[in-house]
This record gives C-alpha cells, sequence and structure tokens, in this order.
C-alpha cells in the first residue's frame, strides 16, 4: 500500500510514452509528453512526503512543526518550468508543420530518412 | 517500421520498463517515512538563517538559487526559440490583419474587473514569496494571466497596444539579465555567485530574507514578460476572421 | 583566482539578457559584435581554467554554501581539467561558429545569437557542475536552444521534422534522467555527485540503483546518439543552419558521452566492485554497435551535412569504447579524440557551409565537380578528413592509439581492428565527397546512395559573404584538429586530467572537505609513437583512401557481375537498415524505450 504513490508514478510514465509512440495528432504527442513528465512530478513529490507533514512554510506554524521535504518542491518547480518550455517549443513546430505539410500526423512527416 | 510492428516493439519494451521501473521503486523508502539530511536540515535552518518562513522559496532562491537561474533562462531560451519559430516568413506576405471579436459591454467591464483582481493578486504573490506559499514563478503566471484576460474580454488591438514588443523585449532581458547580475552583484561585494546580501530583516515580514526578495521580483518580470511573448507570438497564428460585422 | 570558475556561464546569459533588452535600440553590428566578444571571453577563461585546474581540482559553492558535515547544502561547480577543457572546446567552437555566421542571420534580428549565447552557457554549466540535478537543469538549457536553433528554417518541411524528432527523443532522455535522479535522492538523500557517491559506496547495489544508474546514462546517451538512441542526429544534422552543426557535432553529443562518464567515475564508481567488467562489456558493446551503424549509414548518404552526421555518431561509438575500458589511458585516449574529432569535425561542417554558400546544394551528386573552383575549401576538406583517419602523429592518431593500447592491454583485443575498420568506412565516405564535389571524380549517378530532401540556402537573404570571415575559422580549427597531437607535453596533460577525473577519494575530499590537493604535470614531452598504434594508422589512411578511390570508380575498376553480387548480397541488410531510419517520431520513441528496457536489463543481469 505504502508503494502505490510510487507505482502510480510509472504507470503515468509508461502510458505517456505509449500515447507518444501511436499518436496521430501533433498536439496529442506534446500533451502525451506532458502526461509523461507529470510522472516524475508524482514520483519526486511522493518521495518527499512526510507522514501527517505540513507544507514547509513556517509562517503561521511554530519552526520545527512536522513538515514535507522542501528541496523535492524546489526540484517539482524547476521540472513544471521545463514542461512548459518544451510544450511551447513544440506547439510552435506543430503550428509550422501544419502550415507546410496540411496534416499533423507526425506518422506522414517523412522527408528525412534513410 | 510498420505501425504494428512499432506497437509491438513498443509493448515488448514497455513491459520490461515497467518491470525495472517497479523493481526500482519498490527500492525506496514507504511513502511518507522520508527522513533524509538534506531537507531536515534546510527546514532547520531556513528560517533561522535567512529569516524566510517560506522554505521552498528559500530552497530555490538561495540555497539553490543557482538552479533557479539556469530555470529561467530556459523559460527565456524557449521563448526565444518560440519567437523564432513562429516568426513571419518574407514570402508568405503581409500580416494579415486581426478582425478584432465583438464583445459584450458587461463581459468587457467585467473582464476589466478582474483583470485588476489578477494584478493585485499577482503582485501580492510575487510580494510574500519568501514569507508564505508563491513566489516569483507563481506571481509571473498570475500576472501574465491578466494579460492574457486583456485579450480574451477586450480585444487583440488593445492587447498588442499595452504589450508592445520592445517593452516587453525589454522587461524580459531585464528580469533574466537582473538575476544573473544580482549573482554578480554577490561576487563584487567579495563573496559567492548568488551569494545572499543584504538586510535579513525579520522572519514573517516583507522585507527579510535579503536578496530574496530582489531575485523574487527578477524572476516575477521575466516570467510575466514571457509568457506575454508567448501568448503574443501564439495569438498571431490565428486565422484573421473573415465576414464578421 | 575562484572568481573565474562562475563566469564561463555567467557572461554568456548576461550577454544573451542583454541582447534581448536591447535589441531594438542598437546598431545592426551590435548582436554580432556583442556574442563574440562574449564567446571570446568565455573561450579566454575556460582556458585559463584548464590550466588552474591542472594544478588542483577547484570546488566552488554557489550561493558561499559550502559543505557541512558531509553534507552538501548548496550547489557547486567541480571543475578539474576535463570539465575546464570541455567547455573551452564548446566555447572555441562557438566562437569559431559566430565569426563564420557573421552578418548571416540578420534577418532574424538578435534570436540567433541570444539563443546561441544561451546554448554555450548550457554546455558550460553542464561540463562544469558538480550537482545531478543542476547537470540536468544545464541539460535542458541546451535542449531547449537547440531544439528552436535545429528548426531556424521555418519555411521548409525538413528542418520542421528534424526539431520536432531532436525535441521529443531528448526530451524523454531527460526525463529519464529525471527519475534516475528522484530515485536517487530518495535513497542517497543528496544531490550532489560527491555525496551520492560517498553514501553508495561500498554497498551491494540493488534494484533501485541499478535502474537509477541505468536511466541516468541512458538518457545521457540519447544526447551522445549511441544505437539505439541515436536516430535524432542524422535529422536534426540534416536541417539545422550550418554553425549550429558545428557545435552539434563538436561539442553537444560529447557532453552527453561526458555525462555517462562524469556521473560513474563521481556517484556509481564505489558500487559495482567485482562486477564493472560486466559493465565495461555493455558499454563496449554499445559503443561498438554505434561505431558500426554510423560507420555503415554514413557510407550510404548522399547528403553531405547527414553523411557527417552519422560519422559523428560513428565516433561517438569510438569515444563510449574508451570510456567503457575504464582504464585511465581509455579514458585520455577519449578525451583526446573528443578534442581532435570536435575541432575537425567543426571545420568540416564549416567548409560544408561554405559550398552551400555559394554553391547553393548540399547533394553530393548535384554537386558534382562543381566544387573546382572552391579549391581553399576542398583542401581545408580534403585535409580534415585526412585527419579524421588519424595518420600519425596528426588529428585522431593520438586518442586513437591511447585507447587501443588500453584495449589490447586489457584484453580486448578485437578494438583495434574494429575502431580501425570504422574510420576506413567513414572517412572514406567523406574523401569520396571530397573527391566527387572538389575533383569532379566518379559518375554523376551512384545507385548506393539514398535520395534526400536537398537543401538550397540557409538563410532568405543571402548577402554576399565574406571568403575572408568564412575560410578563416574554418582554416583555424582543420589545421588545429591536426596538429592538436604535437602540443608539447598535451599526453602526458591529458593522462593526468584522466587520472584525476577517475579519482573518486579526492573528488570527495575537495568537495565535501575542502581539501585542495595540488598534482601538477610538469613534462612536456611530445606524443609517443608505439609501433602497433603506427602501423594500426596507416592501415586506416590508405584503407580510407583506398575504399573512396573504390568508391568513386568502381564502375571501371570491378566487374559488372563482381558488383551485382555484392548488391544481391549486402543490398537487402543495407535495405532494412535504411528502413529502420525511417524518420518517423513514433518509431524513433519504440526504439529508445527498447533501449532503456535493454540496458537496463543488461545492467540488472552483469551488476548482481
Amino acid at each position: 500500500m505504502s508503494y502505490l504513490p510510487y507505482a502510480l508514478a510509472v504507470w503515468i510514465f509508461v502510458v505517456g510514452l505509449y500515447g507518444v509512440v501511436t499518436s496521430r495528432n501533433f498536439v496529442h504527442l506534446v500533451v502525451c509528453l506532458a502526461v509523461t513528465q507529470s510522472s516524475t512530478y508524482v514520483l519526486l513529490l511522493a518521495i518527499g512526503y512526510v507522514d501527517r507533514g505540513t507544507a514547509p512554510v513556517f509562517a503561521d506554524v511554530p519552526t520545527g512543526t512536522r513538515a514535507v521535504d522542501p528541496v523535492v518542491q524546489a526540484l517539482t518547480l524547476t521540472d513544471i518550468v521545463v514542461s512548459v518550455t518544451v510544450a511551447a517549443l513544440l506547439l510552435a513546430l506543430a503550428i509550422q508543420v501544419q502550415r507546410r505539410n496540411g496534416t499533423m500526423n507526425p506518422d506522414e512527416l517523412n522527408e528525412l530518412r534513410g | 517500421m510498420t505501425r504494428q510492428l512499432r506497437i509491438g516493439l513498443f509493448a515488448l519494451s514497455a513491459a520490461g520498463l515497467t518491470a525495472l521501473l517497479l523493481w526500482s521503486v519498490a527500492g525506496l523508502p514507504a511513502f511518507g517515512h522520508y527522513h533524509e539530511r538534506y531537507g531536515t536540515l534546510l527546514k532547520k535552518v531556513a528560517v533561522s538563517e535567512r529569516h524566510t518562513t517560506n522554505v521552498v522559496t528559500a530552497t530555490v532562491f538561495d540555497y539553490r538559487g543557482f538552479d533557479t537561474l539556469g530555470e529561467e533562462f530556459i523559460l527565456f531560451a524557449a521563448v526565444v526559440g518560440v519567437a523564432l519559430l513562429l516568426r513571419e516568413v518574407r514570402e508568405e506576405g503581409g500580416h494579415a490583419r486581426r478582425r478584432d471579436r465583438l464583445v459584450s459591454d458587461p463581459v468587457g467591464l467585467v473582464g476589466i474587473g478582474f483583470c485588476a483582481a489578477l494584478l493585485l493578486i499577482g503582485l501580492y504573490v510575487v510580494a510574500h514569496g519568501a514569507i508564505t506559499p508563491g513566489g516569483g514563478f507563481q506571481g509571473g503566471v498570475v500576472l501574465a494571466g491578466a494579460f492574457a484576460l486583456i485579450y480574451l474580454a477586450g480585444d487583440y488591438r488593445s492587447f498588442r497596444a499595452l504589450t508592445p514588443q520592445p517593452a516587453v523585449d525589454f522587461a524580459e532581458g531585464l528580469g533574466a539579465g537582473g538575476y544573473a547580475v544580482i549573482g554578480v552583484v554577490s561576487m563584487v561585494l567579495g563573496s559567492a555567485y548568488l551569494h545572499n546580501f543584504g538586510p535579513f530583516g525579520t522572519a514573517g515580514t516583507l522585507a527579510s530574507g535579503g536578496s530574496v526578495p530582489m531575485l523574487n521580483l527578477a524572476t516575477a518580470v521575466e516570467v510575466t514578460a514571457a509568457f506575454v511573448l508567448l501568448f503574443t507570438e501564439f495569438l498571431q497564428e490565428l486565422p484573421a476572421r473573415s465576414g464578421e460585422s | 583566482m575562484d572568481v573565474l570558475v562562475p563566469l564561463p556561464v555567467a557572461i554568456p546569459l548576461i550577454a544573451a539578457a542583454a541582447l534581448t533588452a536591447t535589441g531594438h535600440f542598437l546598431g545592426r553590428r551590435a548582436d554580432d559584435l556583442v556574442a563574440l566578444a562574449a564567446s571570446a571571453a568565455t573561450m579566454v577563461i575556460s582556458l585559463l581554467l584548464v590550466f588552474q585546474a591542472s594544478d588542483h581540482r577547484l570546488a566552488y559553492w554557489f550561493g558561499g554554501w559550502r559543505a557541512r558535515h558531509g553534507l552538501a547544502l548548496g550547489i557547486s561547480f567541480t571543475v578539474d581539467p576535463a570539465a575546464a577543457g570541455f567547455a573551452a572546446l564548446a566555447a572555441t567552437l562557438m566562437t569559431a561558429s559566430l565569426v563564420f555566421s557573421w552578418r548571416y542571420f540578420d534577418e532574424v534580428g538578435t534570436l540567433f545569437h541570444v539563443l546561441m549565447l544561451v546554448f554555450l552557457a548550457g554546455m558550460c554549466g553542464f561540463a562544469l557542475s558538480g550537482d545531478l540535478f543542476n547537470m540536468f537543469v544545464w541539460f535542458e538549457l541546451m535542449g531547449a536552444a537547440a531544439y528552436a536553433l535545429t528548426g531556424y528554417r521555418v519555411e521548409e518541411r525538413g528542418p520542421l521534422q528534424g526539431a520536432i524528432n531532436f525535441a521529443v527523443t531528448n526530451t524523454l532522455g531527460a526525463y529519464c534522467v529525471l527519475i534516475g535522479i528522484a530515485l536517487f535522492y530518495g535513497r542517497t538523500g543528496a544531490l550532489n555527485l560527491a555525496q551520492i557517491g560517498n553514501t553508495l559506496a561500498g554497498q551491494k547495489p540493488d534494484g533501485l540503483v541499478v535502474v537509477a544508474f541505468a536511466l541516468v546514462i541512458c538518457g545521457f546517451l540519447v544526447k551522445g546518439a549511441i544505437v539505439p538512441f541515436h536516430f535524432w542526429l542524422a535529422d536534426a544534422h540534416a536541417v539545422a543552419p550550418t554553425p549550429v552543426c558545428v557545435l552539434f557535432s563538436g561539442a553537444m553529443v560529447e557532453l552527453g558521452l561526458y555525462g555517462v562518464a562524469r556521473v560513474y567515475w563521481t556517484a556509481f564508481e564505489g558500487v559495482p566492485g567485482a562486477h564493472a567488467g560486466g559493465l565495461t562489456n555493455l558499454l563496449l558493446g554499445l559503443g561498438a554497435l554505434s561505431a558500426v551503424v554510423g560507420g555503415v549509414m554514413c557510407f550510404l548518404q548522399r547528403h553531405v551535412k547527414r553523411l557527417l552526421a552519422y560519422s559523428t555518431i560513428s565516433h561517438a561509438g569510438v569515444i563510449l569504447i574508451g570510456i567503457a575500458l575504464l582504464t585511465p589511458d581509455g579514458l585520455a585516449g577519449s578525451a583526446s579524440t573528443v578534442i581532435a574529432h570536435g575541432l575537425l569535425k567543426g571545420g568540416l561542417f564549416l567548409c560544408v557551409g561554405i559550398v552551400l554558400s555559394r554553391l547553393n546544394s548540399v547533394d553530393e551528386l548535384v554537386l558534382h565537380g562543381h566544387g573546382q573552383a572552391l579549391w581553399a575549401t576542398g583542401t581545408l576538406f580534403t585535409i580534415g578528413a585526412l585527419g579524421l583517419a588519424a595518420p600519425a602523429p596528426f588529428g585522431l592518431f593520438l586518442g586513437k592509439s591511447l585507447l587501443e593500447e588500453s584495449a589490447a592491454e586489457h584484453g580486448y583485443w578485437w578494438v583495434a581492428p574494429l575502431v580501425t575498420a570504422v574510420t576506413i568506412v567513414s572517412v572514406a565516405a567523406i574523401l569520396r565527397v571530397a573527391g566527387r564535389v572538389f575533383l569532379g571524380l566518379g559518375a554523376a549517378e551512384d545507385a548506393l546512395l539514398s535520395p534526400e530532401p536537398d537543401e538550397e540556402r540557409e538563410v532568405e537573404r543571402d548577402p554576399e559573404r565574406s571568403s575572408v570571415l568564412m575560410l578563416v575559422p574554418t582554416a583555424l580549427l582543420i589545421l588545429a584538429g591536426i596538429g592538436i597531437g604535437l602540443v608539447p607535453g598535451l599526453e602526458p596533460h591529458l593522462q593526468h586530467a584522466a587520472d584525476v577525473f577517475r579519482d573518486r577519494h579526492s573528488y570527495v575530499a575537495t568537495v565535501l572537505q575542502g581539501r585542495i590537493e595540488h598534482g601538477s604535470v610538469g613534462s612536456l614531452e611530445l606524443l609517443q609513437l608505439p609501433a602497433a598504434s603506427v602501423a594500426w594508422s596507416l592501415v586506416s589512411l590508405f584503407g580510407a583512401i583506398g575504399l573512396a578511390a573504390l568508391a568513386l570508380c568502381r564502375h571501371r575498376l570491378v566487374p559488372e557481375r563482381a558488383r551485382r553480387r555484392t548488391h544481391a548480397l549486402a543490398g537487402g541488410g543495407l535495405r532494412v537498415l535504411r528502413s529502420v531510419h525511417s524518420g518517423v517520431i513514433g518509431d524513433y520513441v519504440a526504439w529508445l524505450t527498447f533501449g532503456v528496457a535493454a540496458v537496463g536489463g543488461l545492467l540488472a543481469v552483469v551488476l548482481r
């Protein structure tokens, strides 16, 4: 039971990968990449969780109150920014692909091969 | 490779990968029983050393502030990249004029009201980053949301009028460069890059944390400008509507 | 003098931000000048850091957060000669590319130069960092800038496909690294490489440690373009602007392999114990496979940039072989190969850039004979290619000989012939191009080569480009790459750098305990010329020339029946190999999943 959150992260990762591999639309592919990344958020935050811990913000509770790990929260914040970055760049590319090729299907984009 | 072959290869590999990953996470400490030194030490010392009650902000902008510099520039690079990728290429002809949508007055009024609220909330979140949950990134996104609301509740022309390209570029460069330059200031003052300097103030008040609020502000400026640029670039891709009265 | 350490990252970043902020107000040459100044400054500072690091490893703590009771509170840059050398290589290639692209990318205002500067900062940060998550951040920064730069020519379909394939595969690689980091953090509670290594050392590896390590190195091997993670490289190189390709092949791919080596020798070295041989075999297999696939695919290309890209994959395989040996000389050989290959491949790409600018094509058959007027470029191109064939004592010779010697000493007798064979094939392809384009040799048609979309011009408005500004950086890179082995004292310095790189205990002492350990290399002896290595180098040189001649003139030299027989025998295999490189992103991701599962599974088997 106590490993279920980690198993959930694994499941999300693999499902996202499946989405990327079988995608028929670039926007769908970008969203699947975001799903894959969200598995890393789940894993990081699940690792840092402390039982019955509160947020590591001591504005209204005394310092030393049981709190979760702040480091993974900082890592997740960086992770989210990375996700936005990649999504923005890939969506911009998808728009241009639609304009040049008239298609949004990754399988039909095969100018470069061999 | 045919699609079937690809899916077959993937299915096989995914089965193996899942097994490996499940085997590896079994080695982690049980959920909720994490007791490692790094986070524990930070929770203990952040408030007393840096007078910031928000330990996450202290981690993001002080203890691991160098990561945040990189992260800020990742956003910066992405926005410059999007501007590069969505640029007008000569052979496409002129910029099609964006027809403004007509929105009703009540929508416009409510939109302006919300816009003001968002600006205030965003500024609040940025300013209190060192004290309560929030900070430059979060507040910056809220502030950018206010600009998006101008487009949604108003029209494209107002949005562009309020976000002139040179000003937004300047803000973005200022925010990103400002963060890096604050680090250099620390070096000029004789310590390491991004060493927290300045009066640390009292924990729990707005004036606390030393250079953390400054870095917060620089980040907020950069994130707001970056998202406004993203909105601008993507909104320019909307086709002009025809046949509207 | 520790003040220099953050500068290779801070200077390009501040310059990039300044250019963005003031780009609308400055004159037209401002972005060229500022970018060039920042890049040159980074190059000089990195070289100074190399000299400083040769004396003692530097541990620089950002924010002033030194380690407390063996616990790393902040982020460190741990600069040893290899790290500083890598930053110097990246900065040198960037400076040459910026000189080459002077006035060339004006049409996009400051955007191109800003992205290049950010790319440089990412590379330097990745090389110098001593913290695993910090490495990930710079890895992503490199990626963000690189994806956008690859898709530069948005008006054509190819660049878009190349950029998408590049972005998706490398992003998935980065996610694998991130999961590995999360797992390491969960076990050791640390993100600092030295501390992770300290905590893991001596314990028997269990599932978590093995899989975490597998994920991290797979992510870096995606960047390092090792089979089966390599598919993105040829697509990206075929379409990116030439100055960008210089950096991709010269520094970015090698940084992926550097990441593997760095993570192994700081975080993981204490773990395998007696099973290190299994790890060696696994990495050797991957390296050999990449070397072979890269070499063969290289020979089948018609698009010159794609050809050079496959040659990079082949050399990446050789570099991985050197790392895989886990010996000091193997590592020194890899380091030398990285330097020489980076300089030579950069020069070769710049030559292609000149050809593209003057002749508006990069298709070998279309260019047949048209390059005869470009004699300077042709000469440099040929010299560069010959340098890659490692003729003693020039070019890649030092790296190749160190690697082969080390492999032979430890019983891997097959490495020397394999590396030589692969060198022959890939260099022959480049010489074939040289012969066809610059000398007009060979037929105008060649059934062996695959049809590829050609590239007509790199930018919309092509100003009359100064030949001097294009030729000078090219010549400097090629001559530097050729002559690198002749630098007095290079071999002992590389061996010292390799020793420092592999010394985990000293690394931990410097980082976590603040101890400064001096150890310098005084010797200035020239490189050694062991007989076996010289023999192999002659084989590779003449083999490459011979194979190129055969490829060009086979219609005259080889009888019809023999040609048809070889075509029947090999044609099927080549067709399968070609069809696997389909250009479709779904296929690439399926192969990536397969690769991660396979590497993870094999590691689990050999390390238990």
